[in-house]
């Protein structure tokens, strides 16, 4: 019997081997990035985009104490929660600051009301979703659930991811968010000594039959 | 000198006999060169024909889910009441047809029953095909096909899984299981015959692809151990799901409140069917390979004539069912159930009923006939009014029960529009498509296990059949 001419050269072996190696590495990388770097944790938590005035919540919301509600006007009557028209800057700042280089924008926008401040949006929710601000906000979710606390921040940032995984949380657990409908733009608020968050919440799910959708898409998804 | 040549016509007189597996005067080498041929041979103009008339209708395939893709689901005929309609026949249908190669290919095997090698592989790469082909429909279905991924349960980041009591997520596991299974045990077996082709190429490029999908295959005694261990353990595993996954697919319907789908007999009753419309297929197949491929000698009369017996016994069963279904809804004193199955049988869709109902029962009765089920322009025949019928089951059951369900204002009647119907002829000519090339490139019969037979048969000829 004549001695066979191998068919596969005998670097072939380490060749398979390595692309073995690769395989597994190629499956951990898709499994790494298709589960946590496209994450709203990951790409979405920490959005702080420059906006057109350098307006401080921290200073107006927090030092101040201005309510939520004298500038988002709608937040508890409509869908949409409204972002001032420079006419509501100026109620105060004809009289206060009224020469600043800072109000420039809004004097401009407040003398040609067709050319309002160009805001950018921070909190963005995918146009499949349908979310009412209206409906969370007189149930007794406040502001800082979803929003963090806007009245220490200079500069507005996205803190919570607004992911599904994340809204689907406190649907199934709402007595985790809700509090008395008169706390909900008093983003510090502690429940009273001798009571927990958790048993206001309860009481206040019980009371008033919130059941959020959960297992029903159309809830959120029309 | 005449007592010992009458001793050797005894058997020959037994009728419990069996007549041998492989016909003719053969050795390991006339089989190996029988089967390698069909490979290594210049393509045949008639396979370019075949090949050029499949490779269109799943041209036709791609057209046709490409247009669903960019339109929506709404081109198929579906719509209220009958929201599952020929998607779900056609699943069912395709899936169904696979049943038989895994039957062969296991549960045969662990029975012993020698027969199977010479239709096994052949039978096989059909499941695969028809698996293939089904996954299509359920798939597109879902509309957004590039989210057909949603159907796993994954840690997705929206926090959602799929409902794990719907029998349509256990369709998912139950299909998907199936398919690697069948796919790991037709590779596995075709391993050593893979080797045999790489040995005989005469190019570098043969050579080399049937070397590496061969995986080192030397036929040493180890390697031998380890593929029969592989093998079997793969016919145990297989072995369930014949059972399983029609059972499972019948669950779709059966979970249901549906009258005319809520049946206890709904998983056998599938299963009985799908073996049947499964060797009616093979059947239709192998009639065509065995005269086109000259192959007369490894699947013999008494291998068609044995899968005639199976189809007689499958169509029996299920003649029994669609029998007991009746009974039953008579039986249950339920008025919905039994306006279902008289709606079924007499309503607007009898036609659809009736062309089943001859196909499924009353044809297989004919192979009762020694004459007719060794007939092979009959049995071809046969096998395609089966297979005609079982795709009728399929429609009877999702259609007539769907379009008159509780309200008598929502009635409707089905009718499938141009897309359907162009989808399904596509899926045959991507069934087609794969089988043309298993032909062309993989040996079509399982020659190591056929080899295994010859040598048992040979010894058995020498006279001392006893043991």
């Amino acid at each position: 019997m004549k001695a066979t001419k191998l068919i596969f050269p005998k670097w072939i072996n380490t060749a398979v081997r390595l692309s073995l190696v690769g395989a597994a590495l190629t499956a951990g990388t898709i499994a790494v990035v298709g589960k946590f770097l496209t994450m709203p944790e990951t790409v979405d938590v920490g959005y702080q985009p420059t906006q057109p005035v350098p307006y401080s919540h921290k200073l107006h919301a927090g030092e101040m104490g201005m309510d939520c509600r004298f500038c988002h006007t709608t937040v508890d009557k409509a869908d949409f929660a409204a972002v001032p028209p420079a006419n509501t800057c100026m109620v105060c700042h004809t009289a206060i600051k009224k020469d600043s280089d800072k109000l420039a924008a809004i004097r401009q926008a407040f003398a040609d009301p067709n050319k309002p401040v160009q805001w950018t949006k921070v909190h963005k929710l995918p146009d499949f979703v349908y979310f009412s601000h209206k409906v969370h906000v007189n149930g007794g979710v406040s502001c800082v659930s979803c929003h963090g606390r806007v009245d220490q921040m200079e500069v507005v940032q996205q803190q919570k991811p607004l992911g599904m995984a994340w809204c689907i949380e406190c649907h199934k657990n709402p007595e985790n968010a809700l509090r008395p409908k008169e706390f909900v733009t008093k983003l510090d608020w502690t429940p009273p000594a001798g009571t927990t968050q958790q048993e206001i919440g309860l009481k206040i799910k019980n009371e008033n039959k919130i059941h959020p959708p959960v297992e029903n898409c159309a809830g959120c998804h029309r | 000198m005449q007592a010992v040549a009458n001793e050797f016509k005894i058997p020959k007189e037994n009728p419990l006999a069996k007549p041998p597996l492989i016909e003719g005067e053969q050795s390991f080498s006339t089989l190996t060169e029988a089967v390698s041929v069909v490979v290594e041979d210049k393509t045949p103009r008639n396979w370019y024909i075949a090949f050029a008339i499949s490779v269109l209708g799943t041209m036709m395939l791609g057209g046709m889910l490409g247009y669903l893709v960019f339109t929506g689901v709404g081109v198929w005929g579906n719509n209220q009441p009958v929201g599952w309609a020929w998607d779900i026949t056609n699943f069912v249908f395709w899936i169904g047809i696979g049943h038989a190669g895994t039957l062969i290919s296991a549960i045969l095997f662990l029975f012993r029953q020698k027969w199977r090698t010479s239709i096994n592989r052949a039978a096989e790469a059909m499941t695969l095909f028809a698996v293939a082909c089904a996954a299509i429909y359920p798939g597109f279905h879902v509309g957004r096909i590039w989210l057909a991924y949603w159907l796993f349960p994954l840690p997705y980041n929206q926090g959602m899984w799929p409902n794990f009591r719907s029998p349509l997520e256990w369709d998912v596991f139950a299909v998907s299981t199936y398919g690697t299974v069948s796919l790991l045990f037709w590779y596995v077996g075709l391993i050593p015959d893979l080797a045999t082709l790489r040995d005989r190429a005469t190019t570098k490029m043969r050579q080399m692809i049937y070397g590496i999908f061969s995986l080192g295959w030397r036929g040493s005694n180890r390697h031998w151990q380890h593929y029969e261990v592989a093998y079997l353990i793969l016919a145990g595993i297989s072995t369930p799901l014949v059972l399983s996954v029609h059972s499972i697919v019948s669950f779709d319907f059966a979970v249901s409140k549906l009258p005319g789908w809520h049946t206890t007999i709904f998983p056998p009753y599938f299963v009985a069917g799908a073996v049947f419309s499964g060797f009616a297929m093979v059947m239709t197949l192998m009639l065509v390979a065995r005269w086109a491929l000259n192959l007369q000698h490894l699947i013999t009369m008494y291998h068609l004539e044995v899968m005639n017996k199976i189809m007689l016994v499958t169509g029996s069963i299920v003649g029994y069912a669609y029998s007991m279904e009746f009974f039953m809804a008579w039986y249950s004193g339920n008025m919905y159930e039994k306006f279902t199955f008289f709606n079924r049988a007499f309503g607007p869709y009898a036609w659809a009923y009736w062309t089943m109902f001859t196909c499924n029962v009353v044809s297989p009765q004919c192979f009762w006939s020694k004459k007719l089920r060794t007939s092979i322009p009959f049995m071809f025949f046969i096998s395609i009014v089966i297979n005609i019928g079982m795709w009728f089951e399929r429609f009877v059951i999702i259609a007539t029960s769907l379009h008159r369900d509780f309200i008598p204002s929502s009635w409707g009647y089905f009718r499938p529009s141009p897309v359907d119907i162009l989808t399904f002829a596509g899926t045959f000519g991507l069934f087609m498509t794969l089988f043309l090339l298993f032909i062309r490139f993989v040996p079509v019969i399982a020659l190591a296990e056929v080899k295994a037979v010859l040598a048992h048969q040979q010894h058995k000829a020498h006279g001392h059949a006893k043991h």
